[in-house]
C-alpha cells in the first residue's frame, strides 16, 4: 500500500474535510500568519481565534509561562471583535478552496454570544460555529457556563435557535464530570462536541514570590494535558452520538490518531504550531505514513478502534 | 522543520555565549534587518515546548552566516549552549520588525544594557556602513558581564558604564544623558531591561530626539499566533496591545506605553 491509497477525508456537522486535523483556536490567530509557513489548504479545516461581540484588549503581562512538557497561558481573549473579524479577517480565508472556516465565539452572557452569532450569520465566509463555553482566562469568559450542565444546555440552545450553521460546543475540562456536561449539551442541540479546553494552573515566579503570570492563573496546555484530554474524549464519545473533536497536546500523528481510536472524528492541535510552524501538515503526513504502513485505506477503520462503545454509537 | 548547522559556540563571559549558525534563509536575497530575532528550538524533545527568541547580533552576508550571543540562564538556553561546532539547530527567522535605519540621521545614539547590547551591534555596522556617526552607551552589572567592547570601538564613540563601577563609570546609561552627550545626535535606538528602557525614554523625550526601543515580553509563538507578547502601544488608534513578535520587537519610542 502506498501514501497514495490512504484516504483521510472525513465529514462531520456538514463540513467536508480532507483531512481530520485543524488547527484549535487561539493558537493559529487568523491564519494569515502561517502563509510564509504553508499553504492553508493543507489544513482540514480552520478554528480562528475567539471572537467577542466588542473588541478585547485581554490580560496584562506576563501572559506565557513554559511548564514542563507544556504551557500556560492567560491571553485573556483579546480580539479585534466580530465587526472587524466578519470585515478583516474571514474573507481572506475564503481564498483557500477547500478549507471549511470555524468561528470560535466567546462572550459573557447568553446575551452577547448570540448578538455575536447573529452578526455572524450575516456572513458567508465561515462554515461553523464552535461555541467557547470554556475559556479559563476571563471572569466572564464563558466558563460559568462551561461548569455547570443546566446553563450549558442553556446557551447551548439558546445559541442553536440563533444560529443559522451547525454549531459545535467545546468543552472545559475543568469539571467533575465530562460526561455530564456534554450530555447536556448534545441534549440542547450540539451539533459536535471538541474538547478539552486548557487546565487551569499556576507558576510561581520565587524571585518575586508572586505568581509569574499577570492574572494570576493560566490554561496549562502542551503533551503535558495529552493522557487527560484523551481519558475525557473516550468516556465523551462512549456517551454521545454527535461527533467528537478531540483536543489536547497533540503534537505528532501517532497522537493524534490515539484521539482518532478513542472514539473522535478529528483532531485540533494547539500549542504544536508555537513549537513547529509546520505541525499541521506534518501531523497529516504523519497519520497518512501509518496509515500506509498498517495497511489503512480509509481514517473511518481507525475512529474509535479503541472504543467499542463509541463504535456502537458510530 | 528546517535546521541548519552550529558553526561556532564559545564562552564569551561569565554565562554568556556566542553561536554562529549557517544563516536559516539566504541573507543576500532577505530584507533582514538589525533588531530582528532568530527563534530557537532548543531540544528536539518535547520537554521544551517553545523556541527561544534571540536577537540578532551580526550578520555576515558574504558567507552566510548569523551570530547571536545570548545569556544561558534558564534550562532553555544552558541545552542550547550545550550545542557545539557541526551540531544542527532547528530554528527559523530572522522574525520581528528591527532598526528601521533613517538616510538623514547624521549621528545616531545606541544605548545597551547587559544582553541587550548585542543586537545593537549590527545596527551599528549599518549604520557606519551608511556614514552615520555613532555614539553608544553600554551598561552592564560589572566588568565580569562586559561584552562586544572592542566590536563596538571599531565603530562607534564608546561610554560605559557597570552597576558596580569595577568597568568605566559606576552607575546607569541614563547617567551620561546630558547635553553634550545628545549634541548633534538625530537618532537614538536602546535595547535592554524594561527598567532601563522606560528611563531613557523619559531622559531624552524633552529633546524632542526620534529614538527607537527593543522591547522585551515572554514569547509564545514567535509568529503571531497566539498574542502571549504583547506590549501597550499608543498610536493613532489610541492605546492598545500589539504583538511584540510581529509588529516588533522595536517600535518607535514614542508610541511604547510603560505602565
Amino acid at each position: 500500500m502506498t501514501l497514495h491509497d490512504v484516504d483521510l477525508a472525513v465529514e462531520f456537522c456538514g463540513l467536508q474535510l480532507k483531512n481530520p486535523v485543524m488547527p484549535a483556536s487561539g493558537c493559529f490567530s487568523f491564519g494569515k500568519e502561517m502563509e510564509m509557513f504553508y499553504d492553508l489548504n493543507l489544513l482540514g479545516a480552520i478554528v480562528v481565534k475567539a471572537t467577542t461581540l466588542e473588541e478585547r484588549m485581554g490580560n496584562p503581562t506576563p501572559r506565557i509561562a513554559e511548564t514542563p512538557a507544556g504551557m500556560l497561558n492567560s491571553i485573556g481573549l483579546q480580539n479585534p471583535g466580530v465587526e472587524k473579524v466578519i470585515r478583516d479577517e474571514l474573507p481572506y480565508l475564503r481564498r483557500f478552496s477547500s478549507l471549511p472556516v470555524i468561528v470560535n465565539v466567546a462572550g459573557t452572557m447568553v446575551e452577547d454570544y448570540v448578538a455575536v452569532v447573529h452578526r455572524l450569520n450575516d456572513s458567508q465566509d465561515f462554515d461553523a460555529i464552535e461555541l467557547n463555553i470554556s475559556c479559563p482566562n476571563v471572569k466572564c469568559g464563558g466558563i460559568q457556563f462551561g461548569t455547570d450542565p443546566e446553563m450549558a444546555a442553556e446557551m447551548v440552545k439558546a445559541i442553536k435557535e440563533a444560529s443559522n450553521r451547525p454549531v459545535m460546543v467545546k468543552l472545559s475540562p475543568n469539571v467533575t464530570n465530562i460526561v455530564e456536561m456534554a450530555q447536556a449539551c448534545e441534549a440542547a442541540g450540539a451539533d459536535a462536541i471538541s474538547l478539552i479546553n486548557t487546565l487551569i494552573g499556576m507558576q510561581i515566579d520565587v524571585e518575586k514570590r508572586a505568581p509569574l503570570l499577570g492574572n494570576g492563573v493560566g490554561g496549562l496546555s502542551g503533551p503535558a494535558v495529552k493522557p487527560v484530554a484523551l481519558r475525557m474524549v473516550y468516556e465523551v464519545a462512549s456517551n454521545v452520538n454527535v461527533p467528537v473533536i478531540g483536543i489536547g497536546g497533540i503534537f505528532t500523528g501517532k497522537d493524534a490518531i490515539e484521539f482518532l481510536m478513542a472514539g473522535a472524528k478529528a483532531v485540533q492541535v494547539g500549542t504544536a504550531n508555537f513549537t513547529d510552524p509546520y505541525a499541521i501538515p506534518r501531523i497529516v503526513d504523519e497519520i497518512k505514513e501509518w496509515c500506509a504502513a498498517h495497511g489503512v485505506k480509509h481514517i473511518d477503520e481507525l475512529i474509535g478502534a479503541a472504543n467499542p462503545m463509541s463504535r456502537r454509537r458510530g | 522543520m528546517p535546521r541548519t548547522e552550529v558553526v561556532l559556540q564559545e564562552k564569551i563571559a561569565d554565562g554568556l555565549y556566542r553561536m554562529v549558525i549557517k544563516s536559516p534563509v539566504d541573507l543576500s536575497q532577505s530584507a533582514y534587518m538589525p533588531g530582528q530575532f532568530l527563534h530557537f528550538r532548543v531540544s528536539d524533545s518535547i520537554d521544551f515546548m517553545l523556541r527561544r527568541p534571540i536577537s540578532l547580533c551580526l550578520a555576515d552576508e558574504a558567507n552566510n552566516l548569523v551570530t547571536v550571543v545570548y545569556r544561558a540562564q534558564g534550562e532553555g538556553t544552558k541545552r542550547l549552549s550545550r550545542l557545539a561546532a557541526g551540531d544542527t539547530v532547528d530554528v527559523i527567522g530572522p522574525l520581528g520588525k528591527g532598526f528601521p535605519l533613517h538616510e538623514e540621521s547624521s549621528a545616531a545614539l545606541v544605548i545597551g544594557g547587559g544582553i541587550g547590547v548585542p543586537p545593537l551591534l549590527e545596527l551599528a555596522k549599518k549604520l557606519r556602513a551608511k556614514g552615520t556617526r555613532i555614539v553608544a552607551i553600554l551598561g552592564f552589572q560589572k566588568a565580569s558581564q562586559a561584552i562586544l567592547i572592542e566590536e563596538f570601538k571599531a565603530l562607534a564613540e564608546v561610554f560605559i558604564v557597570t552597576d558596580d563601577g569595577s568597568m568605566g563609570k559606576k552607575g546607569l546609561v541614563t547617567d551620561l544623558l546630558d547635553a553634550s552627550m545628545i549634541d548633534g545626535i538625530s537618532r537614538y535606538y536602546a535595547c535592554g531591561p524594561t527598567p532601563m528602557l522606560r528611563a531613557v525614554k523619559q531622559a531624552l523625550e524633552p529633546s524632542g530626539i526620534l529614538g527607537y526601543l527593543s522591547l522585551e515580553e515572554r514569547m509564545g509563538c514567535g509568529i503571531g499566533l497566539c498574542a502571549g507578547c504583547v506590549h501597550k502601544i499608543q498610536d493613532n488608534d489610541g492605546v492598545h496591545y500589539v504583538k511584540t513578535c510581529k509588529e516588533g520587537p522595536v517600535f518607535p519610542a514614542q508610541e511604547v506605553v510603560f505602565s
